[in-house]
């Protein structure tokens, strides 16, 4: 186990080294314009001695290995700042971060509770009516654009019937309740998504399942059907949402958080990227996408573990992915 | 060329292909779906009939102060207060049909159909991109294993672990500046091509994976030995015998792909970090309209509605592909997060 881990850390710090380089070549050496005018995005343009300062700050003259090290001193050290708004990008990162988690874990829960609910149904009734209006659900819930439902809930649920706020964030420690009452909109948008995907994940295992040797032996023992439903077929079958769970909760606040978060107006870390798209300044793009990819290398490889540690055949056969 | 081994003990019914197409025409569903997406197709490509013969207007042209005649009566275009007018369906004799987009008072259908041009083009051919580099990585890395293979897999493992929305925005934003120049290719920062080749990027670890695994199989095959046998280099072993037995995933990939790129499109392009103004696609005019939300909703709820059918008919059409080329494949492509059902679970 110990060996395992220590493999598994290992490979994960090459990764991250492998995401500061990409993030230096996305930003530093793909683009064709002149890197300091980049940087200060819009402000760069009426404002040459700025150009020059972030000529030296960042030593755009030198070689490329001392580029890269002012680079990660910046994003690591805290001195990144962002050129429209003056502000240090890491410290309005960390700000950000209670939001984006609030609507991040609060959308899983749903997410992951609907989508084996649904799913469970779905594989018990298949074929039946049951299980083709929740496939039919499943499928639009999949394809359905995350800032196209978010305007749906906004027009209809915030506007028309005025049943909730129209965005906004209170911290959980201030009012636990408001906390919930405003975030009840950007969870049910951000897990749409996934619900529709777990549940037909579930659903196809389930079936999968249903044929193995281990439910007639069950079933041979006398289980009635629900138990052995339950505490054979879904438990197994369960194992794999938690494989995807381990890669999609980074998926969500690298991709749909940012969405919902500019959407409904969560003073999160995605709105924070949102913005700065919005306005091209690049330092707060370039630390979010670093921080996302961290945390998601981070996330995967402790969730490895965690999954090898349950269950010994993944220690023994490698790395599970 | 490369027949299956035993063609003559085959069931009656013919080729693999006549096979899946007759399983496909059962499935009223999934024909439905690519019914469905046919004709989204032909409303993007009618889109400069419709402005030419029945908007008589362009789909950058503005008309902010004009009024037009609806029913006889006179109306603002964009009211003072900066409203657009909401559809008028052909009163004022199509123009107008859906309303204006805002402000600028350009034509809401004209941009629709023209934008709905600009979505699928840019999602076709990024899916066309990603599937040119994933079988090509795929091929490469699991034919010859070894060196080639760990190189190739660890750069996906990189890509993999940015998010690809993410990987989308940093690319859009970095290159939005300044724009792109790899050697002769040269592109400007508003150039449609720059959301293309991102999306095409981006998903291309998603497909070369299981690309990659099917090759790791089918290369213990006989046929591949029998073919090495016969003096079969690397090339035409991965060109003739193997790429032919990857067409059925392809395929469905390939449909899936389209989809989601679609997805990230509208994303990026509703963040501004795809396509560029005056520019319109489905994402910029939702990104436009959600200003508007609360007077104007059509304007983010009818591009939002072109995506979701079209992302719809392909995701049902993919599905429906899948289970007549082959019923008991596993690979599928999540929609959103681009994530895999585990890999080979089972095989």
């Amino acid at each position: 186990m110990a060996r395992f881990a220590a493999r598994r850390l290992l490979g994960m710090l090459l990764v991250l080294f492998a995401v500061t380089v990409i993030v230096f070549l996305i930003f530093n050496v793909i683009p064709s314009s002149d890197p300091a005018a980049r940087i200060a995005g819009q402000r760069g343009a009426t404002d040459p001695q700025l150009i020059a300062n972030i000529n030296r700050e960042w030593g755009f003259d030198e070689s490329l290995p001392v580029q890269y090290g002012r680079m990660m001193m910046k994003v690591f050290g805290g001195d990144l700042i962002s050129y429209t708004t003056r502000q240090g990008v890491d410290e309005q990162i960390w700000e950000g971060v209670p939001a984006t988690f609030s609507l991040c874990i609060g959308a899983a829960v749903i997410w992951l509770s609907l989508g084996v609910l649904f799913g469970y149904l779905s594989a018990v009734r298949a074929g039946g009516l049951t299980d083709r209006a929740l496939t039919i659900l499943a499928l639009v819930g999949i394809s359905m654009p995350v800032f196209w439902l978010a305007a749906i809930f906004l027009y209809y649920l915030t506007f028309k019937v005025e049943l909730f706020p129209s965005g906004g964030y209170v911290p959980l420690t201030q009012n636990p309740l408001d906390w919930a009452y405003h975030l009840v909109l950007p969870w049910l948008t951000l897990a749409v998504i996934f619900v529709g995907f777990y549940s037909r994940v579930l659903r196809s295992n389930m079936l999968d399942a249903m044929n193995e040797d281990y439910v007639r032996t069950a079933r041979a023992k006398g289980l009635s059907d629900r138990q052995v439903r339950t505490r054979h077929v879904l438990r197994n079958s369960l194992i794999p949402i938690v494989t995807l769970f381990g890669l999609d909760f980074g998926v969500a606040i690298g991709g749909g958080a940012i969405l919902t978060e500019s959407i409904f107006n969560l003073q999160g870390v995605g709105q924070y990227a949102a913005e700065a798209i919005a306005n091209l300044d690049l330092p707060p793009i370039m630390a979010v996408t670093m921080f996302a990819a961290f945390f998601i290398v981070l996330f995967n490889a402790l969730v490895d573990i965690a999954y090898a540690w349950l269950d010994p055949r993944i220690r023994l056969e490698g790395p599970a992915r | 060329m490369a027949s299956p081994p035993n063609a003559e003990s085959r069931p009656k019914g013919g080729s693999p292909w006549g096979l899946a197409l007759r399983r496909l025409r059962r499935n009223r569903i999934a024909l439905g779906s690519l019914g469905l997406f046919v004709l989204i197709v032909a409303f993007a490509l009618a889109a400069p009939l419709w402005a030419d013969r029945v908007a008589h207007t362009g789909p950058n042209a503005t008309h902010t102060l004009e009024r037009i005649t609806i029913d006889g009566e006179r109306r603002d275009v964009v009211s003072p207060d900066g409203t657009p007018i909401g559809p008028v369906w052909l009163g004022a004799g199509g123009r107008f049909f859906l309303g204006a987009d805002g402000r600028l008072g350009r034509d809401e259908m004209v941009r629709l159909m023209y934008g709905g041009r600009t979505s699928l083009f840019v999602s076709l051919v990024a899916a066309l991109i990603t599937t040119l580099l994933a079988v090509s990585l795929g091929l490469l890395a699991g034919y010859f294993r070894g060196p080639t293979d760990a190189v190739i897999s660890r750069l996906l493992d990189v890509i993999w672990a940015f998010p690809v929305l993410l990987l989308g925005i940093a690319l859009g934003t970095a290159l939005a500046v300044g724009g792109l120049q790899i050697g002769p290719l040269s592109l400007s920062s508003g150039s449609i091509w720059i959301p293309i080749l991102i999306i095409g990027f981006v998903y291309t670890p998603y497909m070369a994976r299981p690309i990659r695994g099917e090759v790791l199989v089918l290369r213990e095959k006989e046929f591949v030995e029998a073919a090495v046998a016969q003096g079969a280099g690397a090339l035409r072993v991965m060109l003739g015998e193997l790429l032919p037995n990857l067409w059925s995933t392809i395929i469905v990939f390939f449909t899936l792909n389209i989809a989601n790129n679609m997805l990230l499109e509208s994303a990026l392009s509703f963040l501004g970090a795809g396509v560029q103004p005056p520019n319109s696609s489905w994402g910029t005019m939702i990104s436009t309209g959600i200003g508007l939300i609360y007077s104007a909703p059509l304007l983010t709820i009818i591009p939002g509605t072109m995506i979701l059918l079209t992302v719809l008919s392909l995701n049902v059409f993919g599905d429906g592909l899948r289970d007549a080329l082959d019923p008991r494949s596993r690979v599928r492509l999540e929609a959103h997060a681009g994530s895999f059902e585990p890999e080979e679970k089972s095989a």
